[in-house]
């Protein structure tokens, strides 16, 4: 079996998948962001996939955008945990729930 | 110096400016200053101008100043207009507009800083809307004046706003004129609409070279322009707000209600009177209007205790004689009386005004009597004043209103466009009026000068004879009273000479309409008569009812014996009531309409109805928002999968 550039476009859902359902069901902030970063991440890999399948060399280029930001991301999460965590004594979210009405 | 003839407005509208800016700061010797030098070098220009036109000039001198409206076929200029009818005006405007300010300085000089300095800028303001009325060139600049003398006549009534009776008599004046303004405005448009200008000598061409191509539009033009002429020259049926405007201090009624504002309806007419001369009917209506107010406001005055409004009233009367005369084509003899009038009203408005300045600001002739000997300089002026407006020669009124009555009969028996009787009937209702004239002119000067003083002991103290500033304007309006009428003598009482220099004058810009069969010289003389017999009828019957012992037990027993028709009288006929009933209360309830049926029901009901669905709706939807981050992100996650599968399938 050869590894075809549609099998990085079928592992990459299957990646983000699972990154969505880290973020909807885990409760600890922690999680959710790995969570988010593995979709971040599934995104990347499927640029890079239809990069590859349509010979274009720009989706490469996003990538490496999407990987600034993600990190920009994951430091501005992470001390957003802290700051909660400070706050209440724990990064459960669902007990984050002083916006509402 | 006829080049400067633009000083004369700017000049006094340069005084209102500054004191108006200068208003909070200025003390009284700034401010009479200003204003008053500000009127003195216009009546200087003025004066200058004049002497000009009349020794070289002669004819019509236009002074273009700038293109003001342009549009399509419209052009109107800002021009100004000397001629022979804007001169006379110019002359005695200035004239007793100066003769007035410096009066009020008197009159005025118990008021504080501020309220002094308002009223000269407000005076200030009037004297350059006046004359702008008065030289405007054309009829969209002469309603800038129009209306601009409307505005200070409103904030002159006003003047002692705080209390409720003077605003509101600043209101019923306001709103009573803008009625008439209305007509004036449409007969503007359709003037436009008609000759494709509103420039009074591009009009008067037009009319000169084609008469009968413009004799059907001159009807309703003539009668819009008169329904303007009525608001502001307070004829029937709007004079109403003119008794109502002695609310304001005396110096402005003596100015602007007596002696030039009220006026400009008759100016207007006898400005358009190309127009009028056109159409029988309007001239006809003229005539009626001006015969029935000179009567009825005369009735009117027989009653009045209150000094101010028999001269109102008066004032009413004595230009319903002006529109008589207009409505009889006798333009001249209108204006004439307008120029007469001005002095011997003026000085009788402003002797008044002495008067209750001594009587500390009492105003009821009842409270009166006797103050003949502790105001000497008043009452003699009054004296001739008096005698002046009641028609006793030589005096001034007399010439003007005997001009009038004869033009008036003249026009009866020469059957004037077909419509002699209903002009004799005018000629006797003017005779009426005069005998009314005579007679309550007379009970003013007997129930205020002479018999005993009826005010008590502390007001008897007050009693004291006016400063100079105000007895100067007085004898000078006196004099002005008495030799303001030679120039304008008739054919009978200068015995054929035709030394009528008035006539002569204003004859190329308002020419009388000719009358044929006119009276001959002995008929003439015998209508001198009659009406001088009637005037000192008049006379004798106020000295018989209010002079002497017996003074008053002939007018109470009168009274008593009538009391309808006395309450009638002195109730003014009921026409302010009839006026509340048929106008003002039916458009307050449609203003009550408007406020709590349209406005707060209908505007403001739709409004809230719309913020209270509004509220609810998000009453319901806030149960969405849980404060769950995971389930808004299940949420994104179903949309997005929910776009997705849109876009695939």
């Amino acid at each position: 079996m050869t590894v075809t550039p549609m099998h990085f476009v079928i592992f990459a859902a299957v990646l983000f998948a699972i990154g969505a359902a880290g973020v909807l069901l885990r409760r600890s902030g922690i999680s959710i962001l790995l969570g988010i970063e593995l979709m971040l991440n599934a995104a990347n890999l499927a640029l890079v996939a239809f990069g590859r399948i349509h010979g274009a060399l720009d989706a490469q280029v996003f990538v490496f955008f999407v990987m600034a930001v993600a990190a920009a991301e994951v430091a501005v999460g992470l001390a957003l945990l802290v700051a909660i965590f400070r706050k209440q004594q724990s990064i459960d979210v669902d007990r984050l729930n002083v916006l509402r009405w | 110096m006829l080049d400067l003839l633009w000083l004369v407005p700017a000049l006094p509208l340069a005084g209102a400016v500054v004191l108006l800016a200068g208003a909070l700061r200025f003390k009284h010797r700034t401010t009479t200053v200003v204003g008053v030098s500000s009127v003195g070098l216009s009546l200087a220009a003025a004066l200058g101008a004049l002497l000009q036109y009349v020794g070289t000039h002669g004819g019509i001198f236009v002074q273009h100043l700038f293109r003001w409206i342009s549009a399509g076929d419209l052009t109107i200029d800002f021009s100004l207009r000397l001629d022979a009818l804007s001169a006379v005006m110019l002359f005695f405007v200035t004239l007793v507009g100066f003769v007035i300010h410096v009066y009020s300085v008197g009159y005025m000089h118990s008021e504080s800083a501020r309220g002094y300095a308002r009223y000269f800028a407000y005076l200030n303001l009037f004297m350059f809307a006046m004359l702008v009325l008065v030289l405007g060139a054309n009829l969209a600049v002469l309603f800038i004046g129009w209306e601009g003398v409307g505005l200070c006549s409103y904030l002159l009534i006003g003047f002692y706003f705080e209390k409720d009776w003077c605003a509101s008599a600043g209101k019923k004046a306001f709103i009573v004129n803008r009625m008439g303004d209305f007509g004036f405005l449409l007969a503007i448009f359709w003037a436009f609409k008609v000759f494709g200008t509103i420039d009074l000598a591009g009009m008067q061409q037009l009319i000169t070279v084609d008469p009968g191509k413009y004799a059907a539009a001159a009807t309703p033009i003539a009668l819009l322009l008169f329904v303007g002429a009525i608001g502001k020259s307070a004829q029937v049926p709007l004079y109403v707000w003119l008794p109502d405007a002695m609310a304001g201090p005396t110096p402005v009624s003596a100015l602007i209600h007596a002696a030039t504002m009220v006026t400009a309806g008759v100016y207007m007419v006898a400005r358009t009177n190309f127009i009028f001369a056109l159409s029988p009917t309007a001239l006809l209506t003229v005539a009626v209007v001006g015969g029935v107010t000179a009567v009825f406001a005369a009735s009117i005055g027989l009653a009045q205790n209150d000094i101010k409004k028999v001269l109102a009233y008066s004032t009413v009367s004595q230009l319903g004689y002006m529109f008589l005369a207009a409505g009889a084509g006798a333009f001249g003899a209108g204006i004439f009386h307008v120029f007469t009038h001005s002095f011997f009203k003026a000085c009788l408005f402003l002797g008044a005004g002495s008067v209750i300045h001594a009587m500390a600001g009492e105003q009821d002739m009842r409270k009166m009597g006797g103050l003949a000997k502790h105001l000497p300089t008043t009452y003699w002026t009054f004296v001739v004043a008096t005698l002046a407006l009641a028609g006793i020669p030589p005096l001034a009124g007399f010439v003007s209103k005997d001009e009038i009555l004869g033009k008036v009969f003249a026009a009866g028996v020469g059957d004037l466009n077909g419509f002699g009787s209903v002009y004799l009937v005018l000629w006797m209702l003017g005779l009426a009026g005069a005998f009314m004239t005579a007679f309550y002119m007379f009970r003013a000067v007997y129930m205020t000068f002479h018999g005993e003083f009826r005010g008590g002991h502390e007001a008897a103290h007050h009693l004291h004879e006016s400063p100079r500033s105000m007895t100067v304007p007085l004898v000078i309006l006196a004099v002005g009273s008495v030799v303001a009428g030679f120039v304008g003598i008739g054919k009978a009482l200068s015995f054929n000479l035709d030394i009528n220099l008035f006539e002569r004058f204003l004859h190329p810009v308002a020419p009388a309409l000719e009358v044929e069969h006119a009276p001959t010289l002995a008929g003439e003389w015998v209508l001198i008569l009659i009406s001088v017999a009637v005037a000192v009828g008049g006379i004798l019957l106020a000295r018989r009812f209010y002079l002497g012992p017996e003074a008053f037990r002939r007018p109470n027993a009168l009274a008593q014996r009538f009391p309808t028709l006395y309450t009638t009288v002195a109730n003014k006929y009921y026409v302010d009531e009839a006026y509340d009933r048929a106008l003002v209360r039916p458009l307050a309830g449609l203003a009550r309409f408007s406020w709590k049926g349209i406005d707060t029901v209908a505007i403001d009901g739709t409004l809230n109805a719309s913020a209270f669905f509004t509220e609810i709706a998000g009453d319901l939807l806030r149960f969405v928002q849980t404060g769950n981050v995971r389930n808004y992100g299940l949420l994104v996650l179903a949309g997005a999968l929910a776009a997705a599968a849109w876009l695939l399938l």
